[in-house]
């Protein structure tokens, strides 16, 4: 068995016309935390629904536990995505059901286990996020920070070899950003997993994070361990950890000139 | 400017091929649908929840109307049948009218505003907040689990929808003519049954009420998950399944009527 679970070689992916991905080269070692950072807009979720099965790439490789993703059949891919879990942004909890019936939802839908087992299941699963006392509120109950616990008690339901994370820190208050990061790691570490987490959130992930891969404009800009980052002198790497407001990606949008606004090119 | 005079013509030729692609869609939609209906029958409870929600949930709305419906029948009937003094004709007239027209027509206007509209906005709103993008990665084929329960859910639904609007419409009927204006019981209630037909009028109510049921419900479900998935997107998806249906009732219902009644 290799070491690496998900493998990816120059993959390019385009959006009709617009080349969103260029020559992606990317690989997460099994049990390893890694960090796919960027700004947005960059492509970070796109190589996410790439690994997911969801987009086929235009050009090069995507392999996860040495199956090339975009050659599998719908049922292969689906035997696929049952060993893999996935956070959605604001958690995509099925409005409709409790806390409890959203992770009970994947072993009710693939296993025939008995309903006492399912729900002994459940409430570990929940006990394991801090939330076994919610499990019968509605998703409308919860706070955007449970919410997202609900739903990462959801996407390990199955005990999946891999897990991705879709901005997982995005618009939580500094407790909840505390709990979400050191489950990441936790379950990680606890079940074996891997973890791909796509953010830009760099003070919370670069706590957690085993290995950092930074994407600008559809590349590969930087890569290492989050003390190399921290060092690096990369340009768009320095301005990312640092914040700044201008540098690489700068502060204006494309334009044209003042002259030209203004109706004063001629003058 | 010959390229300038061929812009409407260009327009008009991209909207046919617009219309002809989305209806092309919609019949894989439907064949999708169909051919994925296998979990409904192993997991019958996903579809009685459908339609205790498009069924059950639209009951009032169905029972309140058919009777004032009826009642409105009944009025005018009487006030027509009585010129020609045949006032005892009223049950048929009543009867009539509903089962093989505005029964079903009017049942199907009232799913398609209330049911419908219910549809695509939950579903439209389901893809907007990724959860059916999260069932997808889940492993679970969102069209086998989401869409194919709630499409055999309103297709139930519907004809038994219809009936109990023909039947609160007879009623309301019998109401206004018996019991308020004094038309004789016996003749509304016998000549009633010697005129409508199981064949000809009930079940001929009935296939139009099941064609219906499924032209609302697919189209329903259809913009639900073709909605761009913003709030936008999700309130024109469900104005235009309440306008597609509409038209399509009173459309297919055209045909029908030509099919089963005047032999066409």
């Amino acid at each position: 068995m290799s070491d690496a679970l998900v493998e990816i070689r120059d993959l390019s992916f385009s959006y009709g016309s617009r080349m969103v991905l260029k020559g992606i080269n990317l690989t997460a070692h099994r049990g390893q935390v890694v960090a796919i950072m960027g700004n947005s807009g960059c492509g970070k979720t796109t190589l996410l629904r790439l690994i997911g099965g969801a987009l086929r790439p235009t050009h090069g490789s995507c392999k996860v536990d040495g199956q090339e993703v975009s050659a599998l059949t719908q049922r292969e891919l689906y035997d696929l995505r049952r060993r893999m879990g996935m956070l959605f942004q604001f958690g995509a909890l099925f409005t409709d059901m409790s806390v409890f019936e959203n992770v009970a939802f994947q072993l009710r839908e693939h296993t025939g286990l008995p309903e006492p087992l399912i729900r002994d299941l459940v409430l570990m699963k929940l006990h394991a996020v801090g939330l076994r006392g919610a499990h019968a509120l509605m998703p409308s109950e919860l706070s955007g920070g449970m919410a997202r616990r609900v739903a990462l008690a959801r996407s390990i339901a199955l005990d999946p070899m891999l897990i991705m994370y879709d901005e997982p820190f995005a618009g939580l208050d500094p407790i909840s950003l505390g709990v979400a990061g050191n489950l990441i790691r936790r379950l990680t570490d606890t079940l074996g997993m891997t973890s791909l987490v796509v953010t830009h959130d760099v003070q919370e992930s670069l706590k957690i994070v085993d290995y950092v891969y930074f994407v600008s404009d559809g590349v590969i800009e930087a890569e290492g361990t989050p003390a190399d980052l921290r060092a690096s002198n990369v340009p768009y790497v320095h301005q990312f950890i640092h914040g700044e407001a201008d540098g690489p990606v700068p502060f204006h949008y494309p334009s044209r000139s003042w002259a030209e606004d203004l109706g004063l090119a001629h003058a | 400017m010959p390229d300038r005079a061929l812009i409407p013509v260009r327009k008009l030729g991209h909207r046919a091929i617009d219309a002809i692609w989305r209806l092309g869609v919609v019949a894989r939609f439907f064949i999708w649908t169909l051919t994925r209906s296998g979990g409904c029958l192993r997991r019958p409870q996903l579809v009685m929840r459908e339609i205790f929600s498009a069924g059950v949930l639209s009951l009032i709305i169905i029972l309140v109307s058919g009777l004032f419906v009826g009642m409105v029948l009944g009025l005018q009937g009487y006030e027509t049948l009585q010129t020609y003094g045949s006032e005892e004709a009223l049950g048929v007239l009543v009867a009539l009218s509903l089962v093989r027209e505005l029964g079903p027509v009017v049942a199907a206007l009232l799913f398609a505003s209330r049911a419908g509209s219910a549809m695509t906005a939950e579903i439209g709103l389901m893809r907007a907040t990724e959860q059916i993008d999260a069932l997808q990665m889940m492993a679970v084929d969102p069209i086998a689990r989401v869409i194919a329960p709630r499409f055999w859910g309103g297709v139930i639904s519907m004809p038994l929808l219809a009936a109990l609007f023909s039947a609160m419409g007879v009623f309301g009927g019998y109401l206004v003519g018996v019991v308020l204006i004094g038309v004789d019981e016996g003749s509304f209630w016998s000549q009633m049954q010697a005129a409508v037909d199981f064949g000809d009028d009930i079940m001929n109510g009935v296939i139009k009420s099941g064609v219906f049921g499924v032209a609302v419900t697919l189209i329903a479900l259809f913009e639900g998950f073709d909605a761009p998935p913003t709030a936008e997107g999700v309130s024109r998806a469900t104005t235009r399944t309440v306008v597609t249906s509409s038209l399509a009732i009173l459309v297919l219902d055209f045909i029908l009527t030509a099919i089963m009644f005047t032999g066409v």
